[in-house]
């Protein structure tokens, strides 16, 4: 098995939409590459272009406003500008995506049974029986109760965390290689959250697949993420592995998402730092480092679009030193700490 | 499942008496004239005048009224024209309700596949030259009242083009049975078929194209993209289906208006004997017990179908069949 | 597009479910924001177009909605010369008959109503077209009377009584649609039956069974009286058809619009019923409302032609476009002109109106603001 080499390419992706207002940026520049069985954790604001980055990689941004440039290899294989006969034997099959809200998620006149069944019978010569039998076998993986009856059950007739392991059932359906998973906790209670992230982790386990696990929430990340890739106003501006970067993060925007979650061990923050101002608008990106407005640490350079650099495997989109960046972290973390 | 039925058929029936009563009230009750003088027609000698009042209860309290009428309508059914002596409104009625139905369930064939086709390929080209000529072509459909559009094909298949090949072929205007001549049957109900389906198939289609087009935007069509089932079966199987909920109310309401007089007019152009026609008859000689009749029985075709298109609800969209 | 007006729509969209947002809605919106620890920029909603400004923008750019409009203005200011054109152009009378009437054209003089040629030679064929701005433009009906002068006339009906009956309709469906929906309990349950079995009552067999038992006789209530031929009879039976169509989606706005959070902030801040509906219901239904005015209007006027076609609408000698079909089915073979023109300028007004309606419809609904730049 190959499985040093790249499961997923993605260089330079750039997806904007034509406004009656002008073009407007959602995603710009954004590489990074995954390799196999790897589980890569995407954490940015709402509206940092973490999702439309994944439904860029899948052609599935529908507005006719959207511009979509850039490349995405899957496997060696281009998937951006692919017809769509080509794409669609690579969704689905290969690379399956799991959604954030589950209770619109499904088709609501289907039962789930019916949409497991359509999907498997799109990729693979099986009859209806087998891919039922199928469907049951990937209910009960994922831990839906009564399997056998749950499958001839309608979306509505489930629970949100039941509809979200039906989707991730059917997500896993043709035992992709990789597997998007777009905010899938966000719309469900915090057990049911623990229960789908262990779910997740398991997957890697027992199917084998990579996965792209988009969040805003740092603590799933830290729970089940390899890697991580941070994004601000539609680029990346920093990139590691798990461990490192949350011991050690170079960014200011992440030192400042770091900063707002309370700490497990030491000293008790008096209070806990938010970053000031807003992302920017999409519309009105600011000149230079987008983050710039916000930062504390700006500077002349800062007019300037950073690129993402440093050492491999850990790298940020900073115009900082890289010599006593962690300095000035603690800095500003001590700040936060009452004397 | 089976008290909702039960529940369904209570109400039905409470919508029956409350058109019922509606009815009686506009034609008994109206301020005015006396209504034994509409009942009996234009210039009634005296002894109609008081058979009509004796016959319809006019001198007793209203409610007593409204049962006799009902009694004469539904149980003894003797109920009888003044203009056309002796004829028995109700039987004339039944007789005249096949034709009615030949009409609409000819024209409801036409316009259901003419409206999904129009809907879908124009919800699938959304914004293309095709999407907007099909709209077009819709919206000028809607625009043409039925009973001008019946003249027009009339002159152009009855008269003008009617010794060209094209439409030599069609017999003179009227009823011909099934049970007489199918072939016959056919080619006598085709044009008002497409008269009647015209304005129907552009309604059609431009709801379930905007439904479609709504439906398309829905996370879940996102979700079947992913699976990556290919567009046609995302459209029609996702898309159509869950926008059919829409499409099968309005089929319900209109085919039961149509029958429900709705088709009046197209008979009346066409020269088909239905109950429409048998209205139209009716209005030109005041005949009202016939009109009478006409209305109420017309009115619980409605009802039923509003009916049937509850039931056929359930059927199709789950959400619903679990609501009850 | 304002991006800014455009979010701001949405985001009381969301928070109101209301389909346009308006500034009595923002001003909860602000609160609501406040509350729940949002961060809005209160200078830039300030300097955003209020909801109104954008659906005439909106409106003003569609252009096939404006010319529709051009249309229906054009029509209607013909239809308003009928007297002037009756004088000068076509110098007739269009109500009396004329069966021994003679004309002069190209020099030689025509019976209008001439004997006919064709069949049996028996009866009589009314004069074709001239096709000169002139007397007998459009040629004569079967009783002699000028086709063009008629058709005028008929329009002037014709879009009185469909803008009568659309007041009508409108005033009393939103009247009951706010009552119902605003005060629920026993009134709601009571309108709403009410409106429930008008609305299973086919719209066409209620207004039959209205036209023959009104139309025939004059009706005298207290000290009104109505004659048998008044066009009130037309308008006030088309004004009530229709109602039920138009005051349950209102009644269902209403209802949604009293479960909003903006609804119920101003429920939680102490604002009386009073203000409530008239600051938080009212502004959001009229747009509603609006959205049905073209829409009425074209049912209406099909509505009219149709009664008028079974001669229980307007009444001889009176004229609309649906009576001078009516007049024309017996020359349909003959003389189709008399037909064809008056519902011609049906399917025109009518289609105009739908395309008015499209237009006002996605000038008023930010949803529809989705389509290629």
């Amino acid at each position: 098995m190959l499985t040093d080499a790249p499961l997923l390419v993605v260089e330079n992706l750039c997806v904007s939409f034509r406004t009656e207002g002008g073009v407007v940026p959602a995603v710009s520049g954004v590489s990074f590459s995954l390799k196999q069985r790897e589980i890569l954790g995407v954490v940015g604001e709402s509206g940092s272009g973490k999702s439309q980055t994944l439904l860029a990689m899948l052609g599935l941004i529908s507005s006719p406003n959207a511009v979509v440039t850039g490349s995405v290899r899957f496997l060696g294989q281009e998937l951006l500008g692919l017809k769509r006969r080509a794409l669609d034997a690579v969704r689905g099959r290969q690379i399956g995506m799991i959604f954030q809200d589950p209770m619109t998620a499904l088709t609501p006149v289907h039962t789930i049974g019916n949409q497991i069944i359509e999907q498997i019978r799109a990729h693979e010569r099986v009859s209806r029986a087998a891919a039922r039998k199928r469907a049951v076998d990937l209910l009960d993986a994922v831990g839906l109760p009564s399997p056998g009856s749950a499958v001839d059950r309608y979306p509505h007739q489930l629970s949100g965390g039941m509809r979200q392991r039906a989707v991730i059932a059917m997500a896993l359906s043709c035992n992709p290689a990789l597997l998007i998973a777009d905010e899938p906790t966000t719309a469900l209670d915090v057990t049911v959250q623990a229960q789908i992230l262990e779910l997740i982790g398991r997957l890697r386990d027992e199917f084998g697949s990579a996965v792209i696990l988009v969040t805003h929430d740092l603590g799933v990340v830290a729970d089940v993420a390899d890697r991580v890739l941070v994004m601000y106003a539609g680029r990346v501006v920093e990139e590691g592995a798990k461990g490192q970067l949350f011991r050690e993060p170079l960014h200011p925007y992440a030192w400042g998402l770091f900063g707002s979650i309370p700490p497990m061990h030491g000293p008790r923050p008096s209070r806990l730092t938010a970053i000031p101002g807003s992302p920017p608008k999409l519309s009105q990106m600011p000149q230079g480092c987008a983050f710039g407005p916000r930062c504390v640490f700006r500077h002349e350079a800062c007019v300037a679009q950073p690129s993402l650099g440093g050492a491999t495997g850990h790298r940020s989109a900073c115009f900082l030193p890289e010599v006593g960046r962690q300095d000035l972290r603690r800095t500003l973390a001590a700040k936060a700490v009452p004397a | 499942m089976l008290a909702a039925f039960v529940s369904r058929l209570g109400q039905m029936a409470l919508v029956m008496f409350g058109i019922s009563i509606v009815a009686f009230l506009i034609f008994f009750a109206t301020p005015g004239a006396d209504p034994s003088a509409r009942i009996a027609g234009r210039n009634a000698s005296q002894e109609t005048l008081a058979q009509v009042r004796h016959d319809f209860g006019l001198d007793q309290p209203m409610p007593v009224q409204y049962a006799l009428m009902m009694k004469r309508l539904f149980v003894s059914r003797d109920l009888t024209s003044f203009v056309n002596r002796g004829q028995k409104v109700v039987p004339t009625v039944l007789q005249a309700i096949p034709v009615t139905l030949s009409l609409v369930f000819g024209a409801a064939v036409f316009w259901v596949i003419g409206g999904l086709i129009v809907g879908v390929v124009a919800g699938a080209t959304r914004g293309t030259w095709l999407d907007r000529t099909l709209m077009i072509l819709s919206l000028i459909g809607v625009s043409i009242p039925v009973f001008w559009l019946g003249e027009v094909a009339n002159l152009v298949t009855q008269s003008r083009w009617h010794d060209s090949f094209l439409f030599s072929w069609v017999p003179p205007l009227g009823y011909i049975a099934f049970t007489d001549d199918p072939w016959g049957w056919f080619k006598a109900l085709i044009i008002p078929w497409f008269t009647l389906a015209t304005l129907y198939i552009g309604l059609y289609g431009r709801v379930l194209r905007a439904s479609i087009i709504e439906t398309m935007q829905e996370d879940f069509i996102r979700t079947a993209r992913a699976k990556g089932i290919g567009e046609r079966r995302v459209l029609l199987r996702h898309g159509l289906r869950t926008s059919l909920v829409a499409f099968v109310t309005m089929f319900g309401l209109d085919f039961g208006a149509l029958v429900g007089g709705g088709a009046l007019l197209t008979e009346v152009v066409f020269g088909l004997q239905g109950v429409g026609k048998l209205t139209y008859g009716a209005l030109q000689t005041l005949d009202l017990p016939m009109i009478l009749a006409t209305v109420i029985y017309a009115s619980f075709f409605v009802v039923m179908a509003n009916f049937i298109v509850d039931v056929a609800f359930v059927l199709i969209d789950p959400r619903v069949r679990d609501a009850h | 597009m304002n991006n800014q007006a455009q979010s701001d729509a949405r985001r009381s969209d969301a928070i109101s479910s209301a389909a346009v947002a308006f500034p009595a809605d923002l001003k909860f919106i602000a609160i609501m924001d406040k509350l729940s620890g949002v961060q809005t920029p209160v200078r830039s909603r300030r300097g955003a177009e209020g909801p109104w400004r954008t659906a005439w923008r909106k409106l003003r750019a569609d252009r096939a909605a404006i010319t529709a409009f051009a249309v229906l203005v054009l029509i209607a200011a013909a239809s308003l010369a009928a007297p002037l054109y009756a004088r000068h152009v076509a110098r007739t009378d269009a109500f009396a008959t004329n069966l021994n009437g003679e004309i002069i054209i190209d020099g030689q003089t025509r019976q209008v109503l001439e004997a006919s040629t064709e069949g049996l030679g028996l009866g009589f064929t009314p004069l074709g077209p001239t096709w000169d701005f002139g007397p007998y433009m459009l040629g004569a009906d079967n009783q002699g009377r000028d086709v063009a002068a008629r058709l005028l006339y008929g329009g002037r009906n014709s879009l009185l009584i469909a803008g009568a009956a659309a007041l009508i309709c409108l005033g009393l469906a939103t009247l009951l649609g706010v009552i119902s929906g605003f005060f629920g309990g026993l009134v709601d349950t009571l309108l709403s039956r009410i409106l429930d079995v008008l609305w299973a009552f086919p719209i066409f067999l209620l207004a039959i069974s209205l036209s023959i038992v009104l139309i025939t006789q004059s009706i005298a209530i207290g000290p009104i009286e109505i004659r048998s031929g008044s066009l009130w009879l037309p308008i006030f039976i088309i004004g009530i058809v229709y109602v039920p169509y138009v005051a349950r989606p209102i009644r269902g706005h209403v209802l949604s619009l009293m479960q909003a959070e903006f609804v119920t902030a101003a429920i939680g801040i102490g604002a009386s019923p009073w203000r409530i509906l008239i600051h938080d219901i009212l502004p959001n239904v009229i747009t509603r409302v609006i959205v049905f005015v073209p829409l009425i209007l074209a049912l209406n006027m099909m509505t009219e032609s149709s009664l008028s076609f079974l001669s229980i609408g307007v009444q001889p000698p009176d004229a609309s476009w649906g009576t001078i079909i009516q007049d024309g089915q017996g020359l349909l073979y003959s003389r189709p002109i008399v037909a064809l023109a008056p519902g011609l300028a049906i399917v025109i007004c009518v289609l105009a109106l739908n395309i008015l309606g499209d237009g006002v419809r996605d000038a008023l609904d930010p949803k529809s603001s989705i389509r290629v730049v």
